[in-house]
């Protein structure tokens, strides 16, 4: 039997680290609707609720322009990623042609590449093709890297969907296409909004890749706006707070609500076969 | 192997038949040309390939050269890799990321480890909550992390304000202007990072430890410490390996949190490979010597990951 002292004890250390989570999360919070001339940094609890941080961002520190290129460059690597890794992993997981297995692993040496082995040529290359400063500039690699776990991740759905079933399909004369299309993918679907929301988190959230490739304000994304934004007006809590929440606002609702599907496919990234 | 005739897809036998005919040979779906494959895979692994893999492979050449980014490069060798191994200003680096991996990775997995192993010998109420608040640090942009934690450890912030709350104002400071403190501080928001992954990691791995084992081991009259040694710890390895590969990864490819708390400050106190590439290359023009460096370090991620893959199943065999 558990005891009653090990039974307090545990959900006390429960929500200690409960506490520690949410203390910079509250912290965050506070300041955002805070008063603007207030130098705490912290607790005091804001007298109401107040709205003029946030606006003062959206125009002052130019975040309604920055949330649009971020919004622009998400959707965007996101519908390619979706795309190519879906065709990519149903090429590697559903059929065998030779070289399969290497272009494979291919694709997961890039689940552990850091950007670093691939960041200072990259820039080099963009600006001699002229996509620096452009949103081509942080679409196309960033959906270079996001495919290294779509192709995973699509391709262990690939390899675990019912035989049986495409095999009937095949039979009745379905070609492969037909298979992907009215077979595989319908039933994918938990599968497939997986890969959508851990790859919108990861562009979403991208900064170094944005720090080198755009140094023109009108590309900004959210995080490099917040970067700029401390680096110009680092005493103003208040703002750089109320920043911060409109960049984090989008990717933690969709986490409360999707919850289950980022941390499976958070956690299954470095899983072995 | 043709599709069979409509007559005897309708039989029902003739069908199990082929299907258990194709069960056997699982390998090779039916009817199907093996090179519509490759067609399935090359959009995917033409970008893939401009955008990762060449580069990639310019990075090892750049790492040869002698280039300011501007004027014409020269042939270097192995001179950057010379000076990697041999210039402290480039070795401190490394030795910084080592501490780091610590507060990234050894010390998440191990709170990981014990929460886990307490949350998982009665049911807790709750759980739910519990999880999406403790994985929630893994999903704030680290851009956004850095500004909250940079608040905190302030001279005016929330943990000198505790310090002085609780009367040992003497050990408040400036954490991230700290020669000494910079380091772990920039360490701790690691921790507080990593340590839910972990935590949710190991609570879905303890779940798949048969219930049996635990009774076993308490009719055994085994205590808290005992089943933990004895059955959580074995029967996580490989929730163990998962959590350090990706907290390693993490963990060295950190960037953004000391470009936004610390710049790798106060001095080179907390610069590491990942801020040292990009300062290298972006900033004082040495990019030779940032490629070298952006090579040491993908090797020494991969070199990791294979230790820890290596020590989960040399265990197991």
């Amino acid at each position: 039997m558990i005891s009653r002292t090990e039974r307090t004890l545990t959900y006390a250390i429960l929500g200690l680290f409960t506490v520690i989570s949410l203390t910079p999360v509250v912290g965050i919070l506070s300041s955002a609707f805070g008063e603007r001339s207030s130098l705490d940094t912290g607790f005091s609890l804001p007298s109401g609720l107040n709205w003029g941080n946030f606006s003062e961002a959206w125009t002052r520190g130019h975040f309604g322009s920055y949330l649009t290129n971020s919004l622009l460059v998400a959707a965007a690597v996101v519908t390619v990623t979706t795309v190519l890794a879906t065709l990519a992993a149903y090429g590697l997981g559903a059929m065998r042609f030779p070289g399969s297995e290497l272009l494979f692993y291919l694709f997961v040496l890039g689940l552990t590449l850091p950007q670093e082995a691939v960041l200072v040529p990259l820039y080099f290359d963009l600006r001699h093709w002229e996509l620096t400063d452009t949103y081509w500039g942080l679409i196309l690699p960033q959906t270079a890297q996001s495919l290294a776990f779509g192709v995973f991740w699509m391709r262990t759905y690939f390899r675990n969907s019912p035989r049986a079933v495409v095999e009937a399909a095949r039979i009745d004369g379905a070609s492969s296409w037909t298979v992907l299309w009215r077979v595989l993918l319908p039933m994918g679907r938990p599968a497939l909004s997986t890969m959508v929301v851990i790859v919108f988190m990861w562009t979403w959230n991208e900064f170094l890749l944005a720090l080198v490739m755009v140094s023109d304000e009108a590309h900004r994304t959210v995080p490099l706006g917040l970067a700029f934004f401390q680096g110009q007006h680092s005493s103003d809590t208040a703002l750089l707070a109320a920043a911060s929440v409109l960049i984090a606002l989008p990717v933690v609702l969709v986490y409360v609500l999707l919850q289950r599907r980022f941390i499976e496919g958070m956690l299954t990234g470095a899983t072995k076969e | 192997m043709t599709a069979p005739p409509a007559k005897e897809r309708a039989r029902p036998s003739a069908r199990a038949a082929l299907r258990a005919y194709a069960a056997h040979h699982r390998r090779r779906a039916p009817g199907e040309p093996r090179a519509v494959g490759l067609l399935y895979v090359l959009p995917a692994l033409v970008l893939y390939a401009l955008f990762l893999l060449v580069p990639l492979g310019q990075t090892v050449w750049l790492s040869f050269l002698d280039w300011d980014g501007l004027t014409a490069a020269s042939w270097a060798g192995f001179d950057n890799y010379r000076e990697l191994a041999t210039d402290p200003a480039l070795r401190a680096p490394f030795a910084h990321a080592l501490v780091l991996l610590f507060f990234y990775a050894v010390l998440p997995v191990a709170l990981g480890l014990l929460l886990a192993a307490a949350l998982s010998r009665f049911r807790v109420r709750g759980m739910t909550f519990f999880r999406t608040v403790l994985f929630l640090p893994q999903v704030l942009a680290m851009v956004v992390v850095g500004v909250a934690w940079r608040s905190i450890l302030a001279p005016d912030g929330l943990l000198n304000d505790v310090l002085r709350a609780v009367g040992a104002g003497g050990l408040a400071r400036s954490w991230l202007g700290d020669y000494t403190w910079a380091l772990p501080a920039v360490g701790v928001v690691g921790t507080w990072v990593e340590t839910g992954l972990c935590l949710v990691l190991f609570l879905a791995g303890a779940q798949r430890i048969p219930r049996e084992l635990y009774e076993a081991a308490r009719i055994d009259g085994a205590g808290a410490v005992r089943e933990f040694l004895t059955v959580t710890l074995p029967g996580l390895r490989g929730e163990i390996a998962v959590a350090l590969t990706l907290t390693i990864v993490a963990g060295l490819r950190n960037f953004d949190l000391i470009y936004i708390t610390t710049s790798g400050g106060p001095g080179n106190a907390t610069s590491v490979p990942a801020f040292e590439v990009y300062r290298r290359a972006f900033e004082v023009n040495e990019v030779g010597s940032a490629a070298a460096m952006g090579v040491a370090l993908t090797a020494l991620i991969f070199g990791l990951t294979v230790v820890v893959a290596r020590l989960v199943e040399g265990r197991t065999s």
